[in-house]
């Protein structure tokens, strides 16, 4: 009887089983992998920040080519002193002299020469990585033994020590240490560093201790997720942050926290499944971070900045329909009903469409808006009525507009003819407080006339010279 | 140290090499993209990958065709993220390559069972063992190594696009919006130089590793740009130092580790290395815009007072 019952529950529950125990972290080496790689990205998304607002992003990319004849040397030497040359903090320490010495070339390269910052670092690079190969040649035939320092270009993340996790501890610390203290001075050398030093900010040192910094976090993301792929590390947090902000501070913690959340989620992916590299497994991870903020982020995102572009060109779509609505009707009812206003009568379509250079399609799509937003009353029979909204809206528009060209043959002197092409600019941009400030400058309650002639004012506008106010 | 007929291939193999990289070079350092070889250099994997699962052989043409393939992808994804995103080249570039570069990790290592390509070699290349795969060249006398073919075609084939749409891509490369109101399309131009580079970058690194072509594509043309303004100058310079950075690069890989008392070492990282030595010397000492030259000039200004002395960035103007 029991035998029928159907599969045994447990055929899921390995897998699943699985899954829980790497979301809860309960293998020892899942957690040290996760915690390290996270606290890899906390940093590398602090330090990437300023490296991306001071357009180095690449910077790391030198750097860590740069360590690799550090790495070569540095066995070399500890063979030639007598021991295995596999010692981690001598290979590191050979990587960090070369990296900073790396940096320090592309500095002087770019101060001292006509090369720009690319070339300079695509020189530091092309070289360091040769000098490095050929280094690691030398040493390949020296120990023998030297045949784990390929483990520097792809990273070991799989079989990462608890001492990795201390080294990354420590430098995430002073990393986070470093930016909270000195953020307002790193940042003023991102935006202006002309400023900073004129204002008496040591610029060169400052920026010496970043790319120091950038060092650091190379040299200890070497480790965990390998040469190539430390640099995406120093660039997708930083990147995908900054589509999400314009302020620096919460860029910083974004790219932080963007920074961690690759490091967990691919750490622990690629312990679900087994073959997987972590070290790329992490950096797509990065990168889908990178892809959805490209698109979605709040602040420069592809969509956010198509759906900007939407309103704004609904917005001049309404005030073109509805300030050529009511200057259809001054042409067509006068403009002395009550105080300046023409009455709110239907108007023929022919007319309000005479002299405007609208699409059978253009013209449809304001309709669709216009009696979506209520601002029409109805039309039947080629003829057109505004809603006592829309006639509110519309009275509005031309006032800007007008208050606008006032502005401009008042201060700016432009002729009365040339006045409409500039305010049909600007009149779209005009805040509720530039209004209040015009009102004031031009001393005008009132909506006033138009000072050119109007394309819609019918055709006895049209045959006499136009009236320019002098 | 002795001289064989294999290092004679090997410098000759490095030349051409030099030829071929230094023509698109010069335009990458000029446009400000020196960092594109290394980007496609790193970004090709996947492509190799694919082919290599696609068609189950190492044989070179689909693995050059996946590769340029990936190559052209990465120009064209770094300059849509650019132009989209509103990033600096350097991150587009280094987002796109670094995510390409761990995609190609992930295909190895998931199809390692059939794969046989060993990512350290696609980087490392063997300048060393390319006079060992020859082919014969009908009237030559002897066999031919198959890079030197390869390399000699990639060159000359960037010399007759270079040389064809010659003023293009000198006047899109030094002022884009001048070419744009001319009618020349800058970035039709921008696309082929990609295509130029993607294509050299992958056939010399199937022929002789990626390490040497980063540094060729870039510090040669870098180096001359220290010495001179004018572009087919320019040119030429880089394609020479080319050269000499490939027969000094190789005589340094076979006698220097002697010194020590090791065996040679690998020669595409020497010559990588002696591409720097020739910048470090050509930085110190170029007439015009070296070290020594800008420092004694601005003695020379400080000396006669502001104003008299030549400018080296304003000459012309």
């Amino acid at each position: 009887m029991t035998g029928v019952v159907g599969p045994p529950p447990a055929a899921l529950s390995p897998a699943l089983e699985n899954l829980l125990r790497v979301l809860a972290l309960l293998d020892y080496n899942t957690r040290l992998v996760v915690l390290t790689t996270a606290l890899l990205g906390l940093a590398s998304g602090l330090v990437g920040t300023f490296l991306l607002l001071r357009r180095r992003s690449l910077m790391g990319d030198a750097l860590s080519h740069a360590t690799l004849p550090g790495v070569g040397l540095a066995f070399l030497l500890a063979v030639a002193a007598g021991s295995s040359g596999k010692s981690l903090p001598v290979l590191l320490l050979g990587a960090a002299v070369t990296g900073l010495l790396g940096t320090l070339l592309v500095l002087l390269i770019r101060n001292h020469s006509r090369l720009k910052d690319d070339a300079a670092m695509g020189i530091v690079l092309g070289v360091s990585f040769g000098v490095g190969i050929a280094v690691l040649g030398v040493a390949q035939d020296a120990g023998g033994s030297a045949a784990g320092l390929e483990g520097f270009i792809y990273g070991k993340t799989a079989s990462l020590v608890r001492s990795d996790l201390f080294l990354l501890a420590g430098t995430a610390f002073l990393v986070l240490a470093c930016v909270l203290a000195l953020r307002k001075e790193f940042t003023l050398l991102c935006f202006d560093e002309a400023f900073g030093s004129a204002r008496g900010f040591p610029a060169r040192r400052l920026d010496a201790l970043l790319l120091t910094l950038a060092t650091l976090v190379t040299i200890a993301g070497l480790q965990a997720v390998g040469l190539i792929l430390v640099v995406a590390f120093l660039i997708l947090p930083a990147a995908a942050a900054r589509f999400w902000t314009h302020r620096v501070g919460p860029m910083l913690g974004l790219a932080a926290g963007i920074g961690a959340l690759s490091g967990w989620s691919g750490a622990s992916v690629s312990a679900l499944f087994g073959r997987l590299p972590a070290g790329a497994v992490i950096v797509l991870a990065a990168s889908c971070f990178f892809t959805v903020s490209l698109f979605f982020g709040r602040a420069r995102g592809l969509a956010y900045r198509w759906y900007q572009h939407r309103l704004f060109e609904r917005k001049m779509d309404r005030q073109h329909f509805l300030r050529a609505a009511y200057e259809c009707l001054e042409g067509c009812y006068g403009r002395d009903h009550r105080g300046g206003l023409p009455p709110n009568r239907p108007l023929p379509v022919r007319t309000l469409r005479a002299n405007r250079g609208w699409s059978e399609a253009e013209w449809r799509r304001m309709l669709r808006q216009a009696r979506r937003e209520d601002h029409l009353e109805r039309v039947d029979r080629g003829h057109l009525l505004l809603s006592e909204a829309g006639y509110g809206e519309a009275a509005r528009v031309v006032r800007n507009h007008r208050l606008w060209e006032l502005f401009l043959m008042k201060h700016a002197a432009i002729a009365a003819s040339h006045v409409h092409r500039d305010a049909d600019a600007v009149e779209h941009l005009l805040s509720p407080e530039m209004v209040d400030e015009l009102e004031r400058e031009l001393d005008r309650r009132d909506i006033p006339g138009s000072p050119h002639p109007l394309p819609t004012a019918g055709a006895e506008a049209r045959a006499d010279p136009p009236a320019l106010p002098r | 140290m002795s001289w064989f007929a294999l290092d004679t291939w090997i410098v000759l193999v490095g030349s051409a090499c030099a030829v071929a990289c230094a023509l698109p070079g010069s335009f990458l350092v000029l446009r400000g993209m020196s960092l594109m070889g290394d980007a496609i250099s790193h970004a090709v994997l996947p492509g190799l990958a694919l082919a290599f699962l696609l068609t189950g052989s190492r044989a070179s043409l689909p693995m050059f065709l996946g590769a340029a393939a990936i190559g052209i992808l990465t120009a064209v994804l770094t300059q849509w993220i650019r132009r989209w995103g509103r990033l600096e080249s350097g991150a587009s570039m280094g987002i796109v390559f670094t995510t390409l570069f761990a995609l190609g990790l992930i295909l190895i290592v998931r199809g390692a069972d059939r794969v046989d390509l060993d990512p350290s070699c696609v980087l490392y290349g063997a300048l060393e063992f390319t006079p060992l795969d020859t082919v014969s060249v009908p009237g030559v006398g002897v066999p031919v190594p198959r890079a030197l073919v390869v390399l000699a075609s990639v060159a000359l084939f960037n010399l007759l696009v270079l040389a064809a749409f010659f003023k293009e891509f000198r006047i899109t490369s030094f002022d884009p919006e001048m070419a744009d109101t001319l009618g020349i399309r800058s970035g039709l131009f921008h696309y082929l130089l990609m295509i130029l580079t993607a294509v050299t970058v992958v056939a010399a690194f199937e022929a002789v590793g990626s390490v040497i072509v980063i540094a060729l594509l870039i510090v040669p043309a870098a180096t001359a740009h220290l010495l001179t303004d004018r572009l087919v100058p320019l040119l030429v310079l880089a394609s020479l130092l080319g050269i000499a950075s490939a027969g000094l690069g190789h005589l340094l890989a076979i006698t220097v580790p002697p010194l020590f008392g090791f065996a040679d070492t690998s020669t595409a990282g020497m010559m990588a290395a002696a591409t720097g030595l020739l910048f470090l010397a050509t930085w110190i000492l170029a007439p015009r815009h070296g070290l020594l030259a800008r420092r004694y000039r601005g003695r020379h200004r400080e000396a006669a007072g502001p104003g008299s002395a030549e400018d080296p960035f304003h000459r012309g103007a």
